[in-house]
């Protein structure tokens, strides 16, 4: 079963330096692990949404706009794609990220 | 059909039913199947006991139909590869009926050593909405029907449905697994099942439908379990709370209907026939749960409730401290119930035009126009202040809204009494 995670943080959120040093290792030690375990197939690190660019189209016209789709406080920092066997695996392997301690996961299964 | 068969059925719907549904869900994943299927089995009873005689272990005999059908259907069915997979271990389990059930006790790393609250911890997953997790175990495990959960939830039964097949899909689609938690996960999902058990106990307590008014069997399931809980929780106040609660209700069984199945209004029964020992009991539960100075939904409505069964006459009744009790309870649970509730312990301490305003608010804010009790309450109120007629109006609304046939024979009673002489 795949599950789309997005790693996401509220805009606020101020890290301690002490939290801001550890949470490279600590993603990576995360990474490591879930790529050994063979959970997660593929992920990245988001730029932040100011450099986001929202395209639509309307009346047949590209529409462009700076910035993210939505105006929520949270944005979203990344993604991981995994393979999990059930959401009871998802949940696991989401509440081990560090992201998890002061942001927040989302987990979404892929409809096929 | 024979008394004895329909007595083994009624008996084995109650003991059976949560198992079977589980077993199967545990096995093929799909609710709607197992669902379906356990209910095909008792069709099954219903024709087959009465003319060959109840079989000797009528659980047994259900799983093993119930799990029949569902082989039928997995096979008849276009199936994906998962599905085939299901199907198989169906069928090639050389194990008794009940194999499932065993295997949900192998993999047990839960410590609760009842079977059936197991089996609600493992139904109330923290993924679904609280509602829904709470909703679906009740109709899974407890057999109720969505018709009477719809009216534990005061919302339509379309409405209900509908929670229970997005629960459903949820499950299906996120693939969230029929598993027993391991300890460390139980406390997330004890909010739920406290919820659980309460609905149980109240469904029992006011059967929402049918001739009995108190359906006894639930109620002191509901307490076992209840029981049960607060033992493997004693650090949860709540759960010592709910099973407070539980007793204090109970404890009125006998007086709250007469004779006749008739009901008895609070201030009219004879306190002589409440359960002493149940009152105790659930008074000193509650004390050391009070203590711990983190009164929820469940310590509050126990303290109201004590307020009534430690009062020697209803005239004694300390119906300050209740309408105070209520005010604190409608701030952790804001539900029209309990304004409803809080309006007639007003009405009692400060006399029934106060009430009267409290309750004429609840019913602009449309949120229970469809409940019959709160016409009751608006008739006895205005029966209270001298307006006959008003009071006539409220009651014949209240009779049109009420599914509770001694309800209704209660109300026409009221009703009688107001009429104009």
């Amino acid at each position: 079963m795949k599950y789309m995670m997005f790693v996401c943080v509220e805009e606020s959120t101020k890290l301690t330096p002490e939290e801001s040093q550890q949470i490279g290792p600590d993603t990576e030690a995360w990474v490591a692990e879930m790529d050994g375990r063979g959970v997660r197939l593929q992920g990245n690190q988001l730029a932040p949404v100011t450099d986001a660019t929202t395209v639509r189209v309307r009346a047949g016209e590209v529409v462009i706009a700076d910035g993210p789709f939505t105006e929520a406080k949270e944005q979203i920092g990344g993604f991981d794609i995994l393979e999990c066997a059930d959401l009871d695996e998802a949940i696991e392997v989401a509440s081990k990220h560090p992201v998890a301690r002061y942001g927040m996961l989302e987990v979404r299964p892929f409809v096929d | 059909m024979t008394q004895d068969a329909s007595d083994a059925i009624a008996e084995a719907f109650t003991e059976e039913w949560g198992r079977i549904v589980a077993t199967l869900i545990a096995r093929t994943g799909d609710w709607d199947l197992a669902e379906d299927c356990a209910q095909q089995a008792f069709a099954e009873a219903v024709r087959r006991w009465p003319r060959d005689g109840v079989p000797r272990q009528p659980g047994a005999w259900l799983t093993t139909v119930a799990r029949n059908r569902a082989i039928d259907r997995l096979r008849h069915e276009q199936m994906k590869d998962q599905r085939l997979r299901a199907a198989s271990d169906l069928m090639t389990a050389a194990q008794p009926p009940d194999d499932a059930d065993s295997l949900l006790r192998e993999d047990d790393q839960s410590g609760i050593v009842d079977d059936r609250l197991r089996l609600m911890f493992t139904c109330c997953h923290p993924a679904l909405p609280l509602e829904g997790r709470v909703a679906l175990t009740l109709r899974t495990l407890a057999g109720l029907t969505t018709a009477e959960i719809a009216r534990a939830f005061f919302v339509p039964e379309a409405t209900m449905a509908k929670r229970l097949v997005r629960a459903k899909r949820k499950i299906a689609h996120a693939r969230i697994p029929y598993r027993v938690p391991p300890a460390h996960m139980l406390p997330e999902r004890t909010g739920g099942v406290l919820a659980v058990l309460y609905l149980l106990f109240n469904e029992g307590y006011k059967a929402s439908a049918g001739p009995d008014l108190v359906r006894t069997d639930l109620c002191r399931e509901a307490i076992r379990l209840a029981r049960v809980l607060s033992a493997l929780m004693p650090d949860e106040p709540e759960a010592a709370g709910l099973l407070a609660l539980m007793l204090f209700q109970h404890s009125r069984r006998l007086a709250r209907v007469d004779q006749d199945g008739e009901l008895v209004t609070l201030e009219q029964q004879d306190r002589s026939r409440w359960d002493r020992a149940e009152i105790d009991e659930a008074g000193a539960l509650l004390e050391r749960a009070l203590a711990r100075q983190s009164a929820g939904p469940y310590q509050l409505q126990a303290a109201i409730a004590a307020c009534h069964a430690q009062s020697p006459h209803a005239d004694a009744t300390d119906w300050p401290r209740i309408a105070t009790l209520y005010e604190r309870l409608l701030q952790v649970m804001p539900h029209p119930i309990v304004a409803l509730n809080h309006a007639i312990a007003v009405a009692m301490a400060d006399g029934p035009d106060q009430g009267l305003v409290l309750v004429d608010e609840l019913e602009a804010s449309g949120e229970l126009g469809e409940y019959h009790l709160l016409h009751a309450t608006r008739a006895d109120l205005l029966r209270r202040l001298g307006r006959g007629e008003q009071a006539r109006a409220a009651y014949l609304r209240a009779l049109e809204l009420t599914t509770s046939d001694a309800e209704r024979r209660f109300l026409t009673r009221r009703l009688e009494d107001s009429a104009p002489v």
